[in-house]
């Protein structure tokens, strides 16, 4: 039933000023209960009803902007001693001791705690009562912990014009330090009261920096020399290397001179497996690849030019914006390029033609990041343009395994040294993306915030547990893995080695196949050469043939399936017929 | 009375691996102690507080109940506390097994 109330007026009266009125309250409908409708229920009595009263409580978790603290001492001095009794007599303090001892109260505690504390003793001198006796047994079902990362600590740039932290590194022993290169690589954007510093931290103390490193052009890379954790190698915004000794202060020992240095900052700086542990090579966008020996760095030991056609000229050279090199293979490096392509190279090739193995050509835009699989080496990770991609040595055509085409650019990117299924990859909208490719492989398992600013370099510690990630306005964000994240899982190694293998055949078989495509297309262009020896030579087609074939292909195939649809209808028009004929014949 | 005090005291001070042990009274004012001053008024101030905070744990919980008595095992040694009547009985025990 509906309820409507009605309200009339003039339209004479529309747009007359209200004249509002009180009147008491006018009773418009009323609903009585419905005796009939009662019958449908039950009446129930008592009623059990469950309430909590306890208090409502959230967790909330927050991270405070910046906690400075301090380490100090604090002497104590004795206290508690009642007003009459001065601590420093010791007339005084025995006399109430002695008073003390006389207490009824006192001797009884003491002799009834003596027994339970002997027991107690006894106790512990008998057995360890805490001993762990189930620790042999694995975890019955492994509690599978959400993927999780926190920060546990930013470390800023001191300087108030805030440069971007381009380098990394962890000390190689015990992993208490980090070493950070700071610079602005934002062409022609340093400005001239920027500082050249670069720091070295102590994780545990974010407030100063535990050394600065004083260079004569800041730094773009900083790499701790592995086999001697004091020293460290610096590669320059101008293209000079820069080795410093941790223990002789913050001017650099040695530089290398700048004539024989790059022309470009160097983007990225590798110490090597040598017996003197003083060998490293260096990488810039000048196209050149350059060896050092740190005792020495007047000038290069060896130098390489990363020309494709082999022919040693600066010109034709591809700038190098990242570099590889896996200790395992110290003969083989891996140089990633300004133009998207991956160089294998060899080290000890017999003539610098021959230095450059193989490419590999899959990025749109610079290669930033290349690093072999700590696991399974023949597997690389390069990061460039939007994507990161995973490939195989064996194929040189595309990456086995490559993400979306993400939404911002990606800067950094390595893997875990203790999952060989997990790597992270940093960009610029200030993201880090920890990737499982055996939990999920269209997307990062975990995405995290770092900052609001890009984040341009990352390095994980040898643990596996911690993580540092470098940001554009010079804070190092240091960040904690969950335990699911740095701890291997049951049969990891085997089922990653399965997975790149099986993208690997993939990908050899595409290839195979699209040579037998070009294959086909050259003998049927040859063919067609043949048949018609005026046309040109070089098989190029007119993009009028193109269309022109484009439109033939297209109708004959429509007509094809307009055929077959046909043929279909044919079919099924003759079935009834059949059937018609059975029924009739049926019925008859 | 006292010298049965002292026997219980030596008795326990005597069991293997006990380094040491500290009487003291409400106030934190160490009676008697087998270690010396500093440690003395460490062990005495430190523990007085953490019985505070122990014993009034318990009795949020449960307003009846009281503490008797603390065992704080650490990687290098046990600290067992003994509570009664407002006096406070520490014992440091080393373990090792």
């Amino acid at each position: 039933m509906e309820i409507v109330h009605v309200y009339v007026r003039r339209r004479g009266d529309f747009g007359r000023q209200s004249h509002f009125s009180d009147r008491p309250a006018e009773l418009l409908v009323d609903i009585g209960p419905d005796p009939p409708l009662a019958d449908g229920f039950i009446h129930r009595d008592p009623r059990d009803v469950a309430t909590q009263s306890a208090q409502e409580m959230s967790e909330h978790q927050v991270n405070t902007e910046r906690f400075e603290s301090e380490s100090r001492g604090i002497n104590h001095v004795e206290g508690g001693w009642p007003k009459d009794v001065n601590p420093q007599e010791m007339e005084q303090t025995i006399r109430f001791r002695k008073k003390v001892e006389k207490d009824e109260n006192y001797v009884t505690s003491v002799l009834q705690l003596g027994s339970v504390m002997e027991n107690c003793i006894k106790q512990n001198n008998a057995t360890d009562i805490y001993q762990d006796y189930s620790e042999d047994e694995e975890a019955a079902d492994e509690v599978q912990e959400p993927p999780a990362a926190k920060t546990v600590n930013v470390f800023r740039d001191p300087n108030e014009v805030k440069r971007t932290v381009t380098g990394l590194s962890w000390h190689p022993d015990g992993n208490r330090k980090l070493a950070g290169a700071y610079s602005c690589l934002e062409f022609q954007k340093a400005s001239k009261d920027m500082s050249f510093d670069s720091y070295i931290w102590d994780i545990e103390n974010p407030n100063r920096p535990e050394l600065t490193l004083k260079p004569v052009s800041p730094l773009v890379c900083l790499e701790y020399n592995p086999k001697d954790c004091h020293t460290l190698a610096g590669g320059c915004y101008n293209g000079q290397i820069a080795f410093w000794d941790t223990r002789r202060g913050s001017q650099p020992v040695e530089l290398s001179s700048v004539e024989q240095s790059h022309r470009d900052p160097v983007y990225k700086l590798i110490w090597m497996q040598s017996k003197t542990g003083t060998d490293a090579f260096s990488a810039s966008t000048d196209g050149q690849v350059l060896w050092w020996d740190m005792r020495r760095l007047s000038e290069p030991t060896e130098r390489l030019v990363l020309d494709l056609s082999r022919e040693g000229s600066l010109d034709a050279a591809l700038g190098a914006s990242a570099l590889e090199f896996e200790a395992t293979m110290p003969t083989k490096f891996m140089v990633g390029t300004e133009q998207g392509l991956v160089l294998s190279c060899n080290r000890k090739a017999k003539s610098p033609a021959e230095k450059i193995v193989c490419t590999f050509d899959g990025h749109h835009g610079p290669v930033y990041a290349l690093q072999r699989n700590p696991f399974f080496p023949k597997n690389f990770l390069t990061v460039g343009d939007w994507t990161a991609r995973i490939w195989s040595e064996d194929i040189k055509e595309s990456s086995i395994m490559w993400t979306r085409y993400q939404t911002s650019y990606l800067m950094d990117a390595c893997w875990s040294p203790v999952r060989p299924a997990v790597f992270f990859t940093v960009k610029m909208d200030g993201v880090l993306d920890v990737w499982d490719v055996l939990f999920k492989q269209n997307e990062p398992t975990l995405s995290i915030k770092v900052c609001d600013e890009g984040l341009y370099s990352l390095r994980l510690q040898e643990s596996g547990r911690l993580l540092a990630c470098g940001s554009r306005l010079g804070g190092a964000s240091l960040l904690e893995l969950g335990p699911s994240l740095s701890t291997l899982q049951r049969n990891e190694k085997s089922l990653v080695a399965a997975m790149f293998e099986r993208e690997t055949k993939r990908e050899k078989i595409l290839e195979a196949r699209q040579r037998e495509l070009r294959l086909k297309e050259r003998s049927r262009s040859e063919q067609s050469r043949e048949d018609d020896g005026a046309k040109e030579a070089d098989g190029q087609e007119d993009p009028e043939e193109l269309i022109a074939r484009a439109e033939a292909d297209f109708f004959s195939a429509i007509d094809a399936e307009i055929k077959r649809r046909q043929k279909e209808e044919d079919k099924h028009r003759e079935k009834d017929v059949c059937e018609e004929k059975e029924v009739r014949n049926g019925a008859e | 009375m006292a010298s049965e005090v002292e026997e219980t005291l030596k008795r326990i001070e005597g069991q293997r691996g006990v380094v040491g042990t500290v009487v003291c009274n409400a106030d934190g004012i160490p009676i008697r102690s087998s270690l010396d001053g500093v440690a003395t008024a460490q062990y005495a101030r430190l523990l007085r507080k953490l019985t505070v905070m122990a014993k009034s744990a318990v009795r949020d919980i449960d307003p009846q109940n009281d503490l008797t008595f603390l065992r704080l095992r650490s990687q290098k040694c046990e600290i067992m506390v003994g509570l009664e009547n407002e006096f406070l009985v520490i014992v440091i025990q080393n373990l090792h097994q």
